[in-house]
């Protein structure tokens, strides 16, 4: 059965038509899209010199591909079209061409050479982070981002803003498009000043992860046991967002990196406020836990448990220990951390998501040992990653919370035994 | 005598035919019966690995959570590429090789008929391992196909069960390469010598050293990732003085030549229907010859291009940055051949040659995407988001998927003695051919504008091309029941009866027996007519 080949330009011409008609069918809708600022087909430019070479790289290839393909494609569709039986009934019998088999090998290499060398002047430039101006020390959580100011002492935790988590949930009713940023806005942005050479230096405390901002022009991985390097210097004040780029487990896709890039004195008033601006004493991110986070008042939502970890490490982590709290205010406080930390696995009714997650009515752990229960919180089991970078209080109460509700009566347990069992 | 005795045994004896019955399928050796059942295989585990993917899209079709939890939707993604590579394409490739292979060489069967029985029947095994980990607690693998530490160890009660079905789906790669290496080497009708072999069993001969070298490797380091998880060692662990790097170095130096083992035998595939359609010869056979062991030797050092963020030193950076782009060139020779080919022949676009002309174009793209992913700083950039999802599904969808699709319609003549429908044939080839490029052709937009991969949710912006990405989807699925209409066909005995050389310009020795073929094939080697070989010089 012949395909003349009318009929052939005639579908092709259709699959054309149909593929261009489904892109432009898309292209109203962006401009209803609040964010249409983001970068849509391409690569965004970026604000670092870095981030210039490698678009213009990335655009020299995709240039050097679309001639050869112009080229190739052309004689493939020239051929299909000219040398179809009905019009070039008898074949030709040549099958091989030593001279013409050399040049098509020896042109690519050419080419090749052409792109791999400003290529190595980029990857040159970019892996070397001398002379630094100063230190960003990035650590990758589950799921969640550290940052440690070296030589500052200031560090803070950042994570997936209140309003996209809200909206993230299953089923939660509210409308993606209706919040700001949504997915790539955190509770606590990264605040780095611009004309600064600032050297990154990556590492995980659970699995590996990869910190990524395209404005800056690459991504590097975090982790466990590594200390990653890369540098940035950023041109412009403004806003940069990115995200998580290393499957890291359940919330990979809600672990956003937001970058604030200031001028150099508001840089500098920004960095005094965060050393001396609250009594919190400066911690080291490896004990900190939330309690760094010096602007508690900036924490948005109330009875957020970030809030509540400042209130109860803010009297000092042994005064804290040491105190009995009443059942209430552990039951109180641990509805909140649950409700942060927990439900998305095991559901604000403690139903978990079998099989992955169990229920926790009744549950075997929750109900057994609380020892076991405390390590598991603190050390993580399966897919739970761990829990230890939360306040003592905040386990506590959540482990109560878990041992008193749905029909579980297993006790109250208080602060002093988590920090026994760190 | 003997020739009386032959000629008799010719017509009715019943060992000449398969044993009437259900067990036949179970106990068979014969080469035809073991690769009619990779086949049928592969093809159950192409629509299961696509019903998972349709999960992914249908849950992408809009930012925000709809359908499943995330936690799910990382299950689906790394058991859609595990069912999709080791259960679809694999068997696939290796149910093709078991009945073309013997046929084209002229040798009456594989080499090792029981050890080929066993190599099948590992995989249902393997497979009722791996897709029972649905159902248990702790959920499926959730970690990634490539199941990088410390993730993985995360998994819960699925862990041993990932790991027992990678080792069985291991030994029966290796079983199947052995005897496919055997059989090439040692049972070629005399006269074939090595450069008069067709593409597609050179293909597959290098296809299957590859196997042999890397699928030990795999098996290496997921046995030390049990050992880590519940034999206390630390291999991968920082904590204990291991390194979750060194992972991914082995992983890798399988996990690429793993990608040209998905690849070479569809080069073959397309070798050999282009010159039929084309009525023209392969042009440049050597080359294609040379320019298969080229990218099959680079495959195995260029592993750690799938690791450019992940810190290596800057020469490391540099040598796998070099090393990557030179698969360029070979690939490109092999392009630019079957063009050659193309050029001035007198071709005819029946399905199968549409999908091998769709097969050269595509995989092209896909190809592209490959060298600007090679380029290491633009890596940086490109690591991990959609344009590496687009790029390999052009490589390995449109590329070898296509080619097992043409290989079946050019083929299934021979197979089945009957030929298929030819308009459900090109109905098929075009819907296929335009949804797979709505699915992936949006996915470099978005992955360049800043979406990463393996994510159940994503910020507004990626609505309209993730919207178009999902209707491509669900078309190119439900236009596969058009193929599985077309083969019910045939295997019905249903449509025109094939001719021995079902297409004009078809050469090789498949096309010198009946069609179907014989369960037999050849009892007494046969004669090498140089117009039926490939390099007919």
């Amino acid at each position: 059965m012949l395909e003349t080949g009318e009929m052939l330009l005639k579908k092709l011409m259709t699959v054309a038509g149909l593929m261009l008609a489904s892109l432009a069918a898309s292209v109203p809708a962006w401009a209803e899209t609040p964010a249409a600022a983001q970068a849509k087909w391409n690569m965004p430019v970026g604000v670092t010199e870095i981030s210039r070479s490698v678009h213009s790289l990335h655009m020299t290839i995709f240039y050097v591909c679309c001639v050869i393909g112009l080229v190739v494609f052309g004689a493939m569709f020239y051929s299909v079209f000219a040398h179809r039986r009905s019009r070039h009934p008898k074949p030709a019998t040549f099958h091989e061409s030593t001279l013409v088999e050399i040049i098509w090998t020896v042109l690519p290499f050419v080419v090749l050479i052409g792109m791999a060398i400003p290529a190595t002047g980029t990857l040159v430039k970019m892996s070397d982070t001398s002379n630094s101006d100063m230190t960003i020390k990035i650590t990758g959580y589950q799921w969640l981002w550290g940052y440690d100011y070296v030589g500052e002492g200031v560090s803070f935790y950042s994570r997936l803003d209140e309003a996209s988590n809200a909206a993230r949930q299953l089923d939660s009713g509210i409308d993606p498009a209706s919040v700001e940023n949504y997915l790539l806005n955190v509770d606590k942005p990264l605040v780095l000043p611009v004309g600064q050479k600032i050297r990154f230096q990556m590492t995980s405390a659970d699995v590996i992860h990869a910190w990524w901002v395209p404005a800056l022009g690459w991504k590097k991985d975090a982790i466990p046991g590594y200390v990653n390097e890369m540098w940035a210097r950023i041109d412009e004040p403004g806003i940069y967002r990115g995200q998580c780029a290393e499957l890291c487990g359940r919330d990979h896709g809600f672990m956003p990196i937001v970058v604030e890039a200031l001028p150099q004195d508001e840089y500098e008033q920004w960095l005094a406020k965060q050393k001396g601006g609250d009594e919190a004493p400066a911690q080291s991110a490896e004990t900190a836990a939330p309690a760094t986070e010096a602007a508690a008042t900036e924490s948005a939502v109330a009875g957020d448990m970030d809030a509540d970890a400042d209130a109860g490490e803010s009297e000092a982590p042994a005064a804290a220990a040491g105190d009995e709290l009443s059942r209430d205010a552990l039951m109180e406080t641990g509805r909140n951390a649950y409700q942060a930390n927990c439900s998305a696995c095991h559901q604000a009714d403690g139903n978990g998501l079998p099989p992955t997650f169990p229920s926790l009515h009744g549950s075997a752990v929750v109900n057994g040992p609380v020892d076991a229960q405390i390590a598991q919180v603190l050390e993580g089991k399966n897919a739970m990653p761990p829990f230890g970078y939360l306040s003592d209080k905040d386990i506590a109460a959540a482990i109560t919370y878990t041992r008193n509700s749905w029909g579980n009566d297993a006790g109250v347990i208080q602060p002093a035994q988590v920090a026994a069992a760190r | 005598m003997a020739h009386e005795h032959a000629h008799a045994h010719d017509h009715d004896h019943e060992h000449h035919g398969p044993p009437p019955g259900l067990m036949r399928w179970v106990k068979t050796t014969n080469h035809k019966d073991l690769g009619t059942l990779y086949l049928c295989f592969s093809m159950l585990m192409f629509f299961i690995g696509g019903l998972m993917s349709l999960v992914i899209r249908a849950e992408l079709f809009e930012p925000g959570l709809q359908f499943v939890h995330p936690e799910f939707f990382n299950s689906m993604t790394t058991m859609h590429a595990l069912v999709m590579i080791f259960g679809g394409l694999m068997p696939a490739f290796t149910g093709l090789a078991n009945w073309m292979v013997p046929m084209m060489v002229g040798a009456g069967d594989l080499a090792l008929p029981r050890v080929n029985n066993w190599g099948f029947w590992l995989l249902p095994f393997a497979f009722a391992l791996l897709l029972s980990t649905l159902f248990i607690g702790g959920g499926a693998p959730a970690g990634g196909w490539t199941m990088y530490p410390p993730l993985v160890l995360q998994t819960g009660a699925a862990f041993p069960l990932l790991i027992f079905s990678i080792h069985l789906m291991g030994i029966s790669s290796i079983t199947g390469a052995i005897n496919v290496v055997v059989t090439i080497l040692n049972m070629r009708a005399p006269g074939m010598t090595l450069l008069k072999m067709p593409l597609f069993v050179w293909t597959w001969l290098i296809t299957a050293y590859l196997l042999i070298a890397t699928m030990p490797v795999l098996a290496g380091a997921v046995t030390m990732l049990l050992t880590d998880k519940y034999f206390g060692t630390t291999f991968f662990d920082a904590a204990g003085g291991g390194d979750p790097v060194m992972f991914q170095h082995i992983f890798w130096f399988f996990g690429h030549p793993e990608v040209y083992i998905l690849i070479l035998p569809a080069f073959g595939v397309v070798s050999t229907i282009i010159p039929t359609f084309a009525r023209k010869p392969l042009f440049g056979y050597d080359s294609m010859v040379y320019a298969t062991a080229s990218i099959a030797f680079l495959s195995f050092i260029v592993w750690a291009h799938h690791m450019f963020t992940v810190g290596m030193p800057l020469t490391g950076e540099l040598f796998f940055m070099f090393s990557t782009m030179l698969i360029a060139v070979p690939t490109g020779v092999k392009v630019f051949n079957w063009i050659a080919t193309m050029w001035k022949g007198s071709m005819t676009f029946e399905t199968p040659m549409l999908f091998a002309v769709a097969f050269v174009f595509l995989f092209t793209i896909g190809g592209f995407s490959g060298l600007m992913l090679a380029i290491a700083p633009a890596d940086f950039q490109y690591h991990d988001t959609y344009f590496v999802v687009a790029h390999f599904h052009y490589v390995l969808v449109p590329g070898a998927v296509f080619s097992v699709i043409a290989a079946i319609y050019y083929w299934i003549p021979k197979w089945t003695g009957h030929m298929y429908n030819e308009k459900l044939g090109k109905l098929h080839f075009w819907l296929s051919a335009i949804f797979i490029n709505v699915t992936f052709f949006p996915q470099h937009f978005v992955g360049l504008a800043g979406m990463p991969r393996r994510i159940p949710d994503y910020a507004v912006q990626f609505t309209d091309f993730n919207q178009i990405s999902t209707i491509g989807a669900f078309g190119f699925f439900f236009a596969q029941f058009l193929f599985i209409g077309n083969i019910m066909r045939c295997m019905a005995r249903k449509g025109e009866k094939a001719k021995a050389r079902a297409w004009e310009g078809a050469q090789g020795l498949e096309w010198t027996v009946a069609s179907p073929a014989p369960y037999h094939t050849f009892e007494v080697p046969p004669q090498i007519d140089d117009a039926e070989t490939q390099a007919a010089h």
